[in-house]
């Protein structure tokens, strides 16, 4: 199948790239990052606050299936309608601090458009964490005994 | 969804784990597989449907044997930690996809002459 979504993440450093091209006009894909009603549903979060100008702010919370609410928040630092949002992003309560994110909208036709999120984050070590969050979450950190076997195959 | 399927599921147990660790050295019967654990043999065989069906095992017949041998093609992929996040982004834009396909703005109807 193909993968629509990619990252590229290169070791040791403190940054990634997640590119999309989405089957929709940019109009409507800037739309979904724009509109607070639509960022809920396809985020999956509660949108609190949504300020998109520069100095504005966001803040969304999300309840998880145990029912505990993860907080995030950030700072809007450029908002250029179909072209571009600068905004910084945190998760609350966490030890993995502020990210950086510049998220790119680029018409590719009339009915396909590309989103480009560059991410900063503070160092490669956080980076590698949060990356490592999704999995962590679900799996039981199956990651490090997969690495035991993918060791011993090396060898054998 | 069929739990038992999950990938990561399949890793988290102690047994399939060994079991993966020496069908990486050589390909093994299951009769192989089985006489190095003291786990009776159904139960080997059911850990062995497991790792199967998720694709960490590959069967090959040969003659009347079965033997097992790794995917390692799997293995990496699974291995590759990005793997779960990227998901998790293409998951999210998969939905926004969907949702602005139907998309039809209050402000817009009938208001656009198209």
């Amino acid at each position: 199948m193909e993968q629509k979504t990619k990252i590229n993440a290169e070791d040791g450093r403190q940054e990634l790239r997640i590119t999309r091209e989405f089957d929709l006009p940019l109009d409507l894909l800037f739309k979904a990052f724009a509109e607070a009603e639509i960022v809920e549903q396809w985020m999956g979060t509660k949108v609190l606050k949504l300020e998109n100008k520069k100095h504005g702010s966001y803040e969304f919370v999300t309840t998880d299936p145990k029912g505990h609410k993860h907080g995030f928040n950030g700072t809007i630092h450029e908002f250029i309608p179909e072209k571009k949002i600068t905004r910084t992003f945190e998760m609350e309560n966490t030890p993995f601090g502020v990210q950086l994110e510049f998220l790119e909208f680029e018409k590719v036709s009339e009915d396909t458009s590309r989103l480009n999120m560059h991410i900063v984050y503070r160092s490669p070590e956080l980076r590698d964490q949060v990356l490592k969050l999704p999995f962590a979450q679900g799996i039981n950190m199956a990651h490090n005994r997969i690495q035991d076997i993918l060791g011993k195959l090396k060898k054998s | 969804m069929n739990l038992r399927r999950d990938v990561f599921q399949a890793l988290a147990d102690p047994t399939r784990r060994a079991i993966l660790l020496l069908v990486a050295a050589q390909s093994m019967t299951a009769g192989a597989i089985a006489s190095n654990f003291d786990t009776a043999r159904p139960t080997v065989s059911k850990h062995l449907q497991i790792l199967t069906e998720c694709e960490l095992l590959k069967q090959e017949i040969n003659g009347r044997e079965i033997f097992y041998h790794m995917n390692a093609k799997k293995m990496k992929e699974v291995a590759d930690f990005i793997e779960p996040f990227r998901k998790m982004w293409e998951e999210r834009f998969n939905k926004l996809e969907t949702i602005m396909k139907k998309y039809k703005p209050a402000s817009a109807r009938g208001t656009k002459n198209k």
